[in-house]
């Protein structure tokens, strides 16, 4: 394993660890998130300097916060698994994919895939994101404050999908299991995929997903819930023309 | 007596032969599409239309059993700081726990593991039956990232990004609600029962500039350990292979169309995809252009049996072969000991291929408590690796005929062909001629 130059990274006068990308390779960043152990008492992480950098904080696996000062290219924090991370900007495509566990919460807008295949842990998108939010999850929480794009939450498998704006066309296409709320309108929903009545159980879900995601002043009962008819769960040539 | 004109044989179609005619007539009865396991079954150009030329007064052979002939290989030298190394260039192929028992996937890890090579999950997670009992095991990231997890990811000694395979390149995968358990349902975060479909595209790249930076994401994971391939169903042999070393991968592989898979359509499996042989010199000519060939490893897959098809390949540029259907049928797959209840499933021994129904009366293809008993995972374990030593030996046998100290010293010199369309495919002479076809202008 290479040696970390901690020295040059640390930056004394901040009480988080410091890490500009303008002056230190990303490899170097990743490497010493991974190297943290539980109990490290090096909890709070800062990035400078992302610069639309790919890979930012993937793979972290302690529960430490991680603030990325500027927007961040693809996939930025991949496989999290239960830090916090925040970006200060906007984030390019499959931010948070295959997220396990912890939080990240992106300032502007979220390109494509965000939160793709994610199996659990929070995404809060406080600007809109684009198609295929929530693609093939699988349980993680995706709360956007904006409006999301078509194809969103396809082949859905599990988690929920909260939209206090609009979703584009196709929505919950192919959808299984996931849960999707939408505030405003839908553009079409794919094949599959229906509204459904909102019960009080999920409104008391959605109001503490919504508190969790740090939304104020927007009630549970403005949303719609969408979810899987179920009828194409087990195959019947009959459907084929929904394909 | 009255004369009678002489009656004519009755004559059958040969384009509307019996199996055509028994599959309209079930497509008419059912509506649907017929979906099997494994892979092309119809008579393609092969490793069977290959000659090995062996020693002559110009090349002198190695002595058998006394003069070495190294079988070893490294796949991942690229980039990876922790390259595999295999003892012998015949690996085991993605096949899913969920198509296969958790027992079949232990028999394939011990197997392997006894004749020092990898084998490699599939489209349904690792489970601890196949971690567990494989020293090298290739964790597969696929379209549908069932069960995909960082730490799965770190416990694998090498990525596999499944792009296609060559049973359906361009199609997903299909697992039927009859082999959906609740630990199948479990792992893929899916409904017990359903009839699952896996994507065909993965859910958050397309295209060569996107893989590129999906394979930085998964060596910054992993901190650069592990070796990354790259899989591809035979379609575009030259192009895929040149699009994988430009995105950074360390190891190509390419599946060619008899390579099987768990269910998909028939018409797929017979229709899509080019012939293993096809593949080969395509992707070798691509890694020499780009100065990668043995730089960046090629693996071929699809109708691997023997010996003589692993010489072959490797004669013709490959760096390691590998094997599903053969490593089945080692396992138990098809065994004519069963041909009582093959008859009951309106098949026979060698033929049965409804995997996706989870009957196999052999326990391998099935989720079934009771038909998983019939695997001993011990005992198969060992008959995989029976086999696996017997293919060495023979792949050794031919190549200190030609005179080699090493397998990957055979070439495409060692090689005739005994037809036209081989020759071509291969890029090897037509036996008793110098013409390879499609060269120097003929």
């Amino acid at each position: 394993m290479p040696a970390i130059n901690v020295s040059k990274a640390l930056d004394q006068s901040h009480a988080s660890r410091v890490f500009d990308l303008a002056e230190l390779p990303l490899r170097e960043l990743n490497q010493a998130l991974h190297d943290l152990t539980p109990g490290s008492n090096e909890t709070a992480w800062e990035v400078l300097n992302p610069k639309g950098s790919h890979s930012v904080a993937v793979g972290v696996d302690q529960p430490v916060t991680i603030d990325v000062r500027g927007s961040v290219g693809y996939y930025c924090g991949g496989m999290n698994d239960g830090s916090a991370i925040t970006v200060h900007g906007s984030a390019g495509p499959g931010v948070g994919e295959n997220m396990m566990s912890g939080s990240i919460t992106v300032k502007g807008d979220a390109s494509q895939y965000a939160g793709a295949t994610g199996r659990g842990g929070l995404l809060v998108i406080e600007g809109n994101a684009s198609s295929r939010c929530g693609i093939s999850m699988k349980g993680i929480d995706i709360v956007v404050h904006g409006n999301i794009g078509h194809m969103s939450a396809f082949m859905a498998q599990s988690g929920n999908l909260v939209v206090l704006g609009d979703a584009g066309d196709a929505l919950g296409d192919s959808i299984y299991e996931a849960r999707l709320f939408v505030r405003g309108k839908v553009g079409s929903l794919g094949a599959d995929c229906i509204a459904k009545e909102m019960r009080p159980e999920h409104l008391e879900f959605l109001q503490g997903l919504l508190d969790r995601a740090g939304v104020t002043g927007v009630k549970a009962a403005e949303f719609t819930r969408y979810g899987s008819a179920r009828t194409l769960y087990n195959f019947n040539i009959d459907n084929a023309d929904a394909y | 007596m009255t004369y009678r004109n002489p009656p004519t044989t009755p004559r059958k179609s040969a384009t509307f032969d019996d199996y055509t005619l028994s599959e309209i007539r079930r497509a008419a009865a059912t509506g649907i599409y017929d979906i099997r396991g494994a892979g092309a079954k119809r008579r393609l150009p092969h490793f069977d239309d290959l000659l090995v030329l062996g020693a002559s007064i110009s090349r002198y052979p190695l002595e058998g059993y006394r003069e070495r002939c190294d079988t070893s290989v490294v796949l991942g030298s690229r980039h990876a700081k922790k390259p595999i190394e295999l003892k012998i260039p015949i690996t085991i192929a993605g096949m899913s726990f969920g198509s296969l028992s958790g027992p079949a996937k232990e028999a394939l890890g011990r197997g392997a593991t006894l004749s020092g090579t990898s084998t490699t999950t599939g489209d349904g997670g690792m489970t601890e039956e196949e971690r567990g009992h494989s020293k090298t095991l290739v964790y597969q990231y696929l379209p549908s990232r069932y069960g995909m997890n960082p730490r799965d990811l770190r416990r694998a000694d090498a990525i596999e990004i499944v792009v296609g395979q060559g049973a359906k390149p361009g199609g997903g995968g299909m697992l039927l609600g009859q082999k959906i358990s609740d630990r199948v349902a479990e792992m893929r975060t899916l409904p017990k029962g359903i009839d699952q479909r896996s994507a065909s595209r993965h859910p958050d790249w397309t295209g060569p500039d996107d893989l590129e930076i999906k394979i930085l994401e998964l060596r910054e994971i992993t901190d650069w350990e592990k070796p990354i391939y790259v899989k591809v169903g035979g379609a575009r042999p030259y192009y895929d292979t040149a699009l994988a070393v430009k995105s950074g991968a360390d190891v190509v592989v390419i599946d060619g169309m008899q390579g099987g898979t768990a269910a998909t359509q028939e018409v797929f499996i017979e229709n899509v995809g080019q012939p293993t042989l096809a593949c080969i010199r395509p992707a070798v000519q691509a890694l020499q252009d780009l100065g990668m060939h043995r730089k960046v490893q090629l693996i071929i897959s699809g109708g691997i049996r023997n010996g003589a098809d692993v010489a072959k390949a490797l004669a013709l540029g490959v760096d390691a072969v590998s094997i599903g259907t053969a490593a089945l049928v080692a396992l138990g797959d098809n065994d004519p000991r069963w041909e009582a209840e093959y008859n009951e499933l309106g098949t026979t021994a060698g033929a049965y291929d409804d995997w996706h129904e989870g009957r196999d009366p052999a326990g391998i293809t099935t989720q079934d408590p009771e038909l998983m008993k019939r695997l001993d995972p011990i005992a198969a374990g060992r008959r995989l690796a029976n086999y696996l030593k017997v293919m060495t030996l023979e792949a050794q046998t031919i190549a200190r005929a030609c005179g080699k100290n090493s397998l990957h010293n055979l070439e495409p010199e060692d090689l005739v062909a005994l037809t036209i369309e081989a020759a071509a495919m291969a890029g090897v002479p037509l036996a008793g001629t110098s013409w390879i076809p499609g060269k120097n202008g003929f």
